[in-house]
């Protein structure tokens, strides 16, 4: 169903210049998460979606699409791990002896740097969720094309 | 505010209705698009900008997986598709709609607060609020002072894709012997 | 009042779809709808009456906020459910290649 060549050549041209604006809003979106409606799941899924975009353009030829898998792999299982050392982080500092505890100082509600880890922790999040789903479609897709 | 939200339900049951009425596998996944959008709207009219956000785009996500699982198999259905007879089918339809009636009777005096506050919890979090340092209320909320369940969602995707890529697995393996 | 009932009509319809049909996709998609009215139903309990965005900032009008904790709950859910029905629609792909059919009524030779 997917064509294993892509699309013509006007498609992969408009995509070469969309799939990169796309993933660099997700970012935005993430990293303004305190700010602004948005946060980590939103600037995920939106990274997810340019990369879907991506695979739905240029076709699934299947040899090329599984040398890159492990990337994805690696990226999901780091953010995951350093989302648990941010964790231990916040019960090893003495000021606040807590698991999860916010160890950043708050800042002024409103700028950017405030709010202790929560940037931190919305682009984590962002990367783990944009990796879940894009190995979750890209699954769900080489796997059926072959037998 | 109420009037716009009526219609929009409306309009769900009716797609979800028709989703499940079809022959056709193709018009079944378009009318679940229906019910998502129509949720986005939703969540739009009940001032909720995070979650439309999120899911304008797992629903496309979603119709393309579904799409893709779809073509596997011939887009025609056969002809019976209830698992029971009519006569089960009708006193079904019969039962839910008595326990539709019952259930929102019994409980009209409860749920007829629509619009009027009534949670208690909500009110630590938005009194404390700006000890979070975060001015999105959500964010700060599940960042903040429920950290810990985020961190088990993130988990709970880690597990499923690993799930999923194990019951995908290319079984080459079985016919070396 | 009404929107309420209008939800639970809604889960009715998922659940319907759940019990009588046959087809494994709509199997799926009929819980999917279930999915969907629960998540309408934790926003509507929430909602007030000329409440705004629950956002700390000079653009909004100061009012009283939306609560912003039923939210938190459905916005980890969206993302959860999304994943539930990836491993879901993997185990029909399975038995479809097994079986040759999405018909569940087909799929009774319990095989070692």
């Amino acid at each position: 169903m997917i064509h294993p060549h892509g699309l013509t050549v006007v498609a992969k041209k408009v995509c070469q210049f969309i799939a990169p604006a796309i993933f660099l809003f997700g970012i935005y979106i993430s990293l303004y998460g305190h700010l602004s409606p948005g946060g980590g799941f939103a600037g995920g899924v939106i990274m997810a979606s340019a990369l879907v975009f991506q695979v739905l353009v240029y076709g699934s030829l299947l040899e090329k699409l599984r040398k890159e898998e492990w990337r994805l792999e690696i990226a999901e299982s780091v953010s995951i791990f350093s989302f648990l050392i941010l964790a231990v982080l916040g019960l090893l500092v003495a000021g606040t002896a807590i698991f999860f505890g916010n160890f950043l100082p708050v800042g002024k509600i409103g700028n950017l740097v405030s709010g202790g880890f929560i940037p931190i922790g919305n682009l984590i999040i962002a990367i783990e969720v944009c990796a879940s789903i894009s190995l979750i479609f890209l699954a769900l897709l080489i796997y059926k094309d072959e037998e | 505010m109420e009037i716009y939200l009526i219609i929009m339900l409306v309009l769900m049951i009716l797609g979800s209705v028709h989703a499940l009425h079809t022959k056709d596998l193709i018009s079944t996944v378009i009318s679940l698009g229906i019910v998502g959008f129509g949720l986005v709207i939703s969540f739009l009219i009940l001032s909720a900008p995070d979650l439309a956000i999120v899911q304008v785009v797992i629903e496309i996500i979603t119709l393309a997986i579904m799409i893709a699982v779809i073509a596997i198999a011939t887009f025609q259905l056969e002809k019976k598709q209830w698992r029971f007879s009519f006569v089960f089918y009708a006193a079904t339809i019969v039962f839910f709609t008595f326990v539709v009636l019952l259930v929102s009777s019994r409980f009209s005096h409860i749920l007829s607060f629509f619009g009027h506050h009534t949670t208690r919890m909500a009110d630590i979090y938005m009194k404390s609020a700006a000890d979070s340092g975060s001015a999105n209320l959500v964010t700060g909320i599940i960042l903040h002072f429920r950290a810990y369940d985020t961190f088990g969602e993130a988990t709970v995707l880690v597990t499923a894709v690993t799930g999923v890529l194990t019951i995908l697995r290319h079984s080459g393996k079985k016919n070396k012997n | 009042m009404i929107p309420f009932v209008l939800c639970f009509v809604l889960f009715m319809v998922g659940l319907f779809g759940v019990i009588m049909l046959r087809n494994l996709i709509k199997i799926v998609i009929g819980l999917s709808i279930m999915e969907y009215s629960v998540y309408l139903f934790l926003i509507l309990i929430g909602y007030i009456d000329g409440g705004t965005v629950p956002i700390i900032s000079e653009c909004f009008e100061q009012g009283p906020y939306v609560d912003p904790l039923p939210q938190a709950l459905v916005l980890t859910a969206i993302v959860i459910g999304l994943a539930t029905k990836a491993l879901m629609l993997s185990v029909a792909i399975r038995l479809y290649k097994h079986y040759g059919t999405f018909d569940i009524r087909e799929m009774n030779k319990l095989k070692g």
